[in-house]
Order: structure tokens, then sequence, then C-alpha cells
């Protein structure tokens, strides 16, 4: 017999340890996110599957609706593309962590299999004493026997949101540049004409596409001097006589 | 079916999770498994409540999601003040408290 | 009976503030240095000379003077004051110290007048007299060793006084350390005393040893107390086996020699034994010794005395060998005690005049001292020649002169005390009379008799009035110190209170017969040293020696058997010990550090600063207590 539940748990549990091997594996820090937001909507899912019906819905808005779009955020302000170097830097780290995980999991699973063996099961499937389902049940929980310890939990996410903000917040050094001090820097430079918008000319309109000048060659003022660098170290620059030097401008 | 073939399940989990941790550099992947390994412990935390048949496990479960909800807000921030100034999200770059 | 008298720290005090004025008043001093150095010891002597009026004014039994200046020490039992003590045996001295020790002064004032630092000489010579002083008028032992030490860091200064000399530091490095281990043997016996009587002072130690034959202190103390004293006595004096520094002690300038290496500081060890009478009496075996040293270097120090061609040495070994005859006479007990303390004091005087005669023939030679360049100095030098003259006949023994009297009691006592021992002691005591004639008659001889042997440039000239006058004064003693002092003051007398009244005895031979056989002795002695020294010419280099000769001009090899004896096992074992202390002690407490350091920097390079390996070895030890806590389950 297989039950609902059984094909749940036999389609998403390879699933989600796939997913979370995924993310394990993936180079792209982007990737890995999107691995593990799948595999907290498997969670979910299995939440569901055990009368957890609550959990289900706060991991799903929680987790993969907040916590990750969190992760995506500062994913995306330290730079998406930056993936990591798979090659291992400490000597023999790679072979223990595994050894260690691999033991850990041996260990686990032994455990489980003397600790548990013919457990007999309760369920939830009975509504309980004290309301008539489980989402009841368990505000009633929070509300009654766990009331401090929610009050606690709030009083810490404030603080942490706090936290946050003080720990993101970067002091103004400088004072702030008013628009006529901007100007005046501009026509005191050697281009008081705004800098060349990217893709004028090109075929790319990408922020990394330099534009091209009326004689063919780029004009290295039209991308973002970070990510000019970026490109002089990817690709050789162009030879000296095709370059346009930015004072000729 | 036994709802023990999900405590497993976890267990697996758990440990790719902490492998994950150990074997990854970039700091927001190691806290994407941080936050696997929280998940994997819920997973438990709730069929634990089934099998017992009470619904504390579920509001443990509840609460680790809030705590952990704090922990990589405070986690990250920490995480963006460290990358401004060393331009950089390796662990590995952070090791200047040394021998 | 004992009398209070307030005015007897003031003795010591003016000289000590003579001292530190000079000491510290720095180069302002320079000018009026000397004569504030002198003023201070003549008044010292002035003040010496009413207190000891005042003391012979009182009946014989009631002649002590204490003056308590403060409590230095009061813990549990034992007691230690400053408290002087002026009794019959410290007046002796204290006239000597102040009188002898003031004409070198003034003798000084003439002597030291072309050096640039005769201000911190005479500041020593200051310091010298008051811890003299506080040596013979201490009232209990420990001051005595203070004084005791006092006089040794002032031969220290003053032998090293020339200190740009490498020979002169070394003398004084040489002195201050033979002194040392005498010091050790005094510090010893004030130790026992305190053990063994609780007490430190004289009255109360001398009380508590008690009398012979009333004694209740086990022999073998006082034997050893009276040997510890003893080897204090030696370190100070001279005597054998310490007595190497003294030669060398001659680098010191002359006054100083004069002053301390002959008159006063280093008959202290007599004083010493003398004044521990008591203690003495009551040990035959401690006497015994005390009067073999004597001997011992009686002859000693006259053989070595005639190989020296350095005036100063002859003379220094001279001191040496008549200090022998008063440890032998203070070692013959009760009938000796006063003759050795007489001799000490004519000795002082007739020694100082002769080391200031020598003082003055140096100053003439340009301070050339090799007798062997000297040579027909009488006429260039009448008053010098006149003064030295007298102090020679006074030193050899020939009659009326001091010497005569002194030392002939000496020899008697040796033969009253009767016995085997008594009679060895006086013929030793008869042989070191040939002796000393022999070699003070070949000094005469090579310094103011036959040729010029003069160096090249040297114009020699009679030495100026103010260092004359010093030596008429003392030659004066020499001619009737002797005789004044026995027939005249009769000091034995006046020193019976402290000293103890000698037994009535009669020597083995009559007295005549041992003064004609003393006459015959010194005439033996002068006559073969002028056979040898004035009849032929003397050459300027000393000529080859044989086995005899050349041991006597190594001083017996003394050095040699210092140096191979003690010095060269004492470097060795130096050596080894800093050996041992620099691989063996510092090498383990290295090592141990070393191991440690080591191991902590290998364990070190575990803290990488990479946060992956510590959670790595977080996660392994959740791992091992997982796997721990399953196998407890399973167990």
């Amino acid at each position: 017999m297989t039950s609902p539940e059984q094909v749940l748990f036999w389609v998403l549990g390879p699933l989600s340890v796939l997913s979370a091997l995924g993310m394990v594996l993936a180079r792209k820090a982007v990737h890995s996110a999107l691995f593990l937001a799948f595999d907290m909507l498997c969670l979910a899912a299995f939440y569901a599957a055990e009368q957890a019906p609550f959990l289900a819905f706060v991991q799903v808005v929680v987790y993969t609706g907040a916590v990750m779009m969190l992760f995506l955020f500062v994913l995306m302000l330290v730079g998406v593309d930056a993936s990591d170097s798979l090659i291992e830097t400490l000597r023999g780290h790679r072979f223990a962590a595994l050894s260690a995980g691999l033991g850990f999991a041996i260990v686990l699973c032994s455990a489980l299999g003397g600790a548990l063996g013919d457990q007999a099961v309760v369920g939830l499937e009975t509504p309980q004493a004290n309301g008539s389902d489980n989402v009841y049940g368990v505000a009633k929980l929070i509300f009654t026997r766990y009331l401090f310890a929610f009050e606690v939990t709030g009083a810490l996410l404030i603080t942490a949101a706090l936290a946050a903000m003080v720990l993101a917040h970067r002091e103004r050094t400088t004072p702030k540049v008013t628009q006529r001090e901007m100007a005046l820097a501009r026509f005191r430079g050697n281009r008081p004409s705004p800098l060349p918008g990217p893709g004028v000319f090109a075929r790319h309109n990408a922020v990394d596409t330099p534009a091209l000048l009326p004689d063919g060659s780029p004009a290295p003022g039209s991308v973002p001097t970070s990510i000019a660098e970026d490109m002089r170290r990817d690709h050789p620059p162009l030879p000296a006589s095709v370059m346009v030097e930015e004072g000729e401008l | 079916m036994s709802p023990t073939a999900y405590l497993y399940l976890a267990a697996i989990l758990f440990s790719i999770g902490s492998v994950g941790v150990l074997v990854r550099r970039n700091a927001i992947v190691v806290f994407m498994c941080v936050e696997l390994m929280l998940n994997s412990v819920n997973l438990t935390l709730v069929t634990f409540s089934r099998i017992n048949g009470t619904l504390d496990g579920q509001i443990y479960a509840f609460f680790v999601m809030v705590v952990a909800a704090a922990e990589v807000v405070v986690g990250l921030a920490i995480l963006m003040t460290v990358y401004r100034t060393r331009r950089s999200a390796s662990v590995d770059d952070a090791n200047l408290l040394k021998y | 009976m004992v009398t209070t008298s307030p005015l007897l720290w003031l003795l010591v005090g003016l000289p000590l503030l003579g001292s530190a004025i000079l000491l510290l008043a720095g180069r302002r001093a320079d000018a009026w240095g000397h004569w504030l150095g002198t003023g201070a010891a003549a008044a010292s002597f002035v003040l010496g000379v009413a207190q000891v009026m005042s003391l012979a004014s009182k009946p014989a039994d009631s002649r002590t003077f204490i003056d308590n200046v403060y409590n230095l020490v009061s813990v549990g039992s034992l007691h230690v004051d400053v408290a002087f003590r002026l009794d019959q045996l410290s007046a002796v001295f204290v006239l000597l110290i102040t009188g002898v020790g003031s004409l070198i002064h003034v003798y000084s004032i003439g002597y030291m007048a072309h050096d640039p630092g005769r201000r911190r000489f005479f500041g020593y010579l200051n310091l010298f007299v008051a811890a003299m002083l506080v040596l013979v008028l201490a009232d209990n032992y420990v001051l005595l060793y203070v004084g005791w030490e006092g006089v040794g860091l002032a031969s220290y200064l003053l032998i090293g006084y020339w200190y740009h000399k490498p020979t002169a530091a070394t003398a004084a490095k040489k002195a201050f350390i033979m002194n040392r281990v005498g010091d050790v043997g005094l510090a010893l016996a004030i130790f026992l005393m305190f053990q063994q009587f609780g007490k430190v002072d004289f009255t109360g130690v001398f009380s508590a040893v008690g009398v012979p034959g009333a004694s209740n202190v086990a022999h073998g103390v006082v034997t050893a107390l009276g040997l510890l004293l003893l080897l204090g006595a030696c370190g100070k004096s001279a005597q054998l086996p310490l007595q190497a520094w003294l030669a060398d002690a001659m680098e010191g300038p002359t006054p100083v020699s004069a002053l301390i290496h002959a008159a006063t500081m280093v008959t202290a060890g007599v004083y010493l034994v003398a004044r521990s009478n008591p203690i003495f009496n009551l040990s035959e075996g401690a006497r015994m010794v005390v009067a073999i040293v004597g001997a011992a270097t009686l002859l000693y120090g006259a053989i070595i005395g005639t190989a020296y061609d350095d005036i100063k040495k002859v003379l220094a070994s001279s001191t040496m060998s008549q200090i022998g005859y008063m440890m032998l006479g203070v070692g013959l007990g009760p009938v000796g005690y006063a003759f050795g303390i007489i001799h000490l004091l004519a000795h002082g005087f007739f020694k100082a005049g002769l080391f200031l005669g020598a003082g003055s023939v140096m100053h003439a030679m340009n301070d050339d001292v090799d007798m062997r360049r000297y040579g027909a100095l009488r006429k260039v030098m009448p008053w010098t020649f006149g003064t030295f003259a007298l102090g020679y006949l006074a030193l050899i023994g020939v009659p009326p002169f001091s010497g005569f009297f002194t030392k002939d009691k000496i020899i008697e006592a040796a033969f009253v005390k009767g016995g085997t021992s008594g009679v060895i002691f006086g013929v030793i005591a008869l042989f070191g009379v040939v002796l000393t004639a022999f070699y003070m008659t070949r000094l005469m001889l090579m310094t103011f008799f036959g040729e010029k042997r003069w160096a090249d440039g040297v114009h020699p000239h009679e030495a100026p009035t103010v260092m004359v006058w010093p030596k008429v004064v003392l030659a004066f003693g020499s001619v009737a110190g002797g005789f004044l002092l026995i027939h005249v003051i009769h000091v034995q007398t006046w020193l019976e209170p402290v000293l103890g009244t000698p037994a009535e005895g009669k020597p083995v031979l009559s007295t005549i017969v041992l003064t004609v056989i003393g006459l015959l002795a010194i005439a033996g002695g002068a006559g073969a040293a002028y056979m040898l020294f004035g009849r032929r010419a003397i050459p300027v280099t000393a000529p080859a020696a044989g086995v005899l000769v050349g041991a006597t001009r190594q001083q017996l090899y003394a050095d040699s058997f210092n140096e191979g004896v003690f010095m060269r096992p004492g470097q060795y074992l130096t050596r080894a010990l800093v050996y041992a202390d620099n691989r063996g002690i510092d090498g383990g407490v290295n090592g141990i550090a070393a191991f440690f350091g080591g191991t902590s920097g290998r364990l070190r390079r575990l803290q990488t600063g990479f946060v992956r390996s510590y959670a790595l070895s977080v996660f392994a030890g959740a791992v091992v207590i997982t796997a721990a806590l399953l196998l407890v389950r399973v167990a």
C-alpha cells in the first residue's frame, strides 16, 4: 500500500537531498540560494504532510519568502557574479570535512535506528483536546503556555532589526556634495560634458560594454571605473593607437 | 508510513549542511548551509511532535524559525559590514586573529 | 669602678668629622684640606691626652671610662651598644694612634705636597684614625668589628690611593681579600660568643668565661674562640699564614705605610689578643698556637727581609717580624701580655720613624725604592740619616735605645715561661735578633754608606722642614721610648688591671746572660752584614742567586703557595661552577623553557585564523561526543 504521504516523501525526499547537495556544490552563490529555496519548499511540503499546516505556511512565508529574499539582496550587494573557486586552500580540509560529515550522518542514523526502532506513533490526526485543529492548538499554546517566550522573541526580532540598521548604517564623514559643487567640479576638471552613455554606437547596451567613438575605438569613460578595471584585468587592453585618451575628448 | 523516515532525511540534510559550512568559503553560502541545518532540525522537531502526539514540537520549530530569521538579519548585516571594509565575502580572508 | 665620660665619643668624632668634610666638600677643600685633617688628628690627640691624664688621676682600680653613645641593637637577648671604653689598655693605644697619627699627618703635608689628590689622602687618613680609635675604644666585640672593618676599608683605600697604577690597585685588592679571610674568623668568634654566652660586650663575655680554675665554659669553646680570634688577628696583623699582603701594601704612599702598615693597624691583632686575654688565659692550646704563629712569622719576616732590594719591603717584612715578636709575647700568657704591648708601642715609634725616613729617601731619589741605586746618602741627607740611624739602633736592639728594653723583655719572658717550648721560643727570638741586625745593617749600608749608585738625573736633597721634625720627634721616641715605658712610666704595672698580674718567675738563664747573648747576636748579625755589604761594592742589578737566596727573594714561595693552593683551584672551581651554571642549571632551565616554547610554537600553528578549521574541529568534537554517547548507550 502506498499512501499519498509515502509518494510525497519518496518523491520530494530524494529531491530535497539532491537540492541540498546542489546547494553545497554550486559554484555560484545565486544557484546555491535557489537550491536552498527549493529545499525549503520541500520541507514546507513535509510539514504539511506531518499535520503542521501552520508551520508549512510560515516556512513558505518566512523562509522562502523573507529570509531567502534577504539572502538574494545581500548577494546582489556583494556581487551576484562572484563565484567561488572550487580549489581548496586548506590542506586536507575537504577530506576531513567530508569524513566528519559522513561519520556524523552514520552516527546519527545508527543512533536513530537504535533509539527509535518500532516507535509507536501517536500522531496528530485526532483533534487535540483543546481545540478543533492543529492551527488552533498551536495558537492556543503560543498565547498561553509560551506567551512569555513569544514576547521575548518579539523583543529579539526588534533588537535584531535595530542591530541590522546600526550595522549597515554608514556614518557620513564628508559634507554632502551639492549639485552646484558637482557642476563646478566638472567644469574645473577636463570633461565638462556628460560621460558617454554605455552602448552608444555599440552592439550591446550592457553596463560593461564601452561606447564606441566615431572612429570605432572604445570610449573608456563610458563604463564605470571599477568595471573598467575589471575589463582591463579580464581582457587585455586594446593597442595604444586605438585607445583615445580621456583628456583628448 | 513511519515518521522515522523523516528523521533519517533530516539527519542526512543536517550532515550535508554541516559539510557545506565546512567546505564553502563564501560567507553567504555558509550562512545558507546553516539555514539548511536549522531547517533539518525543524523537520525533526515537527516529526517528533507527530510521534508524540503533542504540539510542543511545532511550537519549538516556530521559535527556531523566528530566531533564525533574527540571526539571518544580524548575520547578513555583519557580513555586509565586513564586505564593505575588506571587499571580500570569503571567510578565509578574515583570518587576522591567529598565531 | 667605672666612670662615665661624656666626651669620649669626641675622640672618634673629631677625625670622623674631618674625614667627612674632606671627602664630601670636594675640590673646595683642596686649599686647606690638609690643615683641617692634621688639625682634626691633633685635636683628637690633645683630647686623648686630657682623657688619659684624667684617667691616670684616678686610683688604679677605677681607671675605666665608659661613654654609652646609643643603643645600636636591642633584639631579644642581644644588646649591642655604641659604647666607648677607655681603660688602661685603650689609653696607650689612643695615645699611640693619635700621637703617631698626628706626626704622620704633619709629615704628609710635605710628602704629599705635589700630589693633586692630597685632600682625599687626608680624608682617608682621618677616616683611618677614626676607625682605629673605634677599634681600640670599643666596649664590645661588635663595635670592635666595626672599627676592624673600618681600618680595613681605610687601608684598602690608602694602599690603592694611586689606583691608576695597576700594581697599587692589585695590592689594595690583595690586602682587602686576605683581610676578609681573617675577618671571617673574628666574625665567627663573635657569633660563637653570642651563641654561647648571649653577650658580645667585653665585661659580659669575660665574666661569662670566668677565670682559670673557676670557669664553667667548656674548654673546647674557649679554645675555639681563641683560635678564631687568632685567625682574625693573623689577617689584620699579617701573620702566617695570612702575611702575604703586607709587602704588596707598600704600594701605598709612604706615610700610609708608616701609620697603618707599621705603627697602628697591623698591631690591631696584638691588641685583639691582649684585649681578649681572659679567653686566652683559659686555653693553653690557643695561647700556644698564638706563640707558634708569632715565632714562625718572626722568623719568616726576618728571613725574607734579608733579600729584598726594595727599601719599603725590607721595612715591611721587618714589621711582620716585629709583630711576630709581639704575638709571641702575648702568646706567652700573663708573663708576656704587657711586654707585647710595650714592644708594640716602642715599635710604633721607631718603625714609623724608619718609614718616614724611607719616605724622605724615596722623595729625594725620585720615588725610586731600589736600594741598589742608593748609596752614600748620609752626607746629602744628614737629618734623615741621623733619625733613621737612631730608629735602626732602636730596631735591632742596641742599648740604650728603645728596642733593647722591649725586645729583651719578650725574650726574657719566653725563658721565664720555661719548659721546652719556652726555650725554643726564646732561641727563635734570639735568632730573630741576629737576622734583624743583619737585614737592617744591610739596609743601612746599602742606603747611606758606600758608593753613589744613583740613577742619572737624580739629585738627592734633604727633606723639607715639615717632613723633618716629625722624624725628630719619633727619633726621640726611638732613643728613649723603651727605657721610659718600662723603667719610668712602668707601663707593665699600668696595664696590670686589664692584662692581669704575671706570676713571679725567673728565667732559665739569668737576665744578664740573656742580655749578653742578645748583644752578641746583634753584633754577629750586623758584622755579617758588614762583611757582605760594607766591604765590597754593591752591584746595581741583583746578582744571580743560589737556591737559598733565590727562595728568600721569592718570600719563601709564599705567593706561589697561595697561588697554587688557593688561587688556581679557586679559579678552576669558579670556572667549573660557571660552566655548571651555564650548561647544567641554565641549560636545564632554558631547556625546559625552550621545550615549552618550542611546543607552544608548534601548537600555536593550530591557530590558523581560518574559521573553517575551527568549525571543523568543533564539528569533529560533536561527532566524537555523539559517537561516545551512542557507544555508552549501546554498551
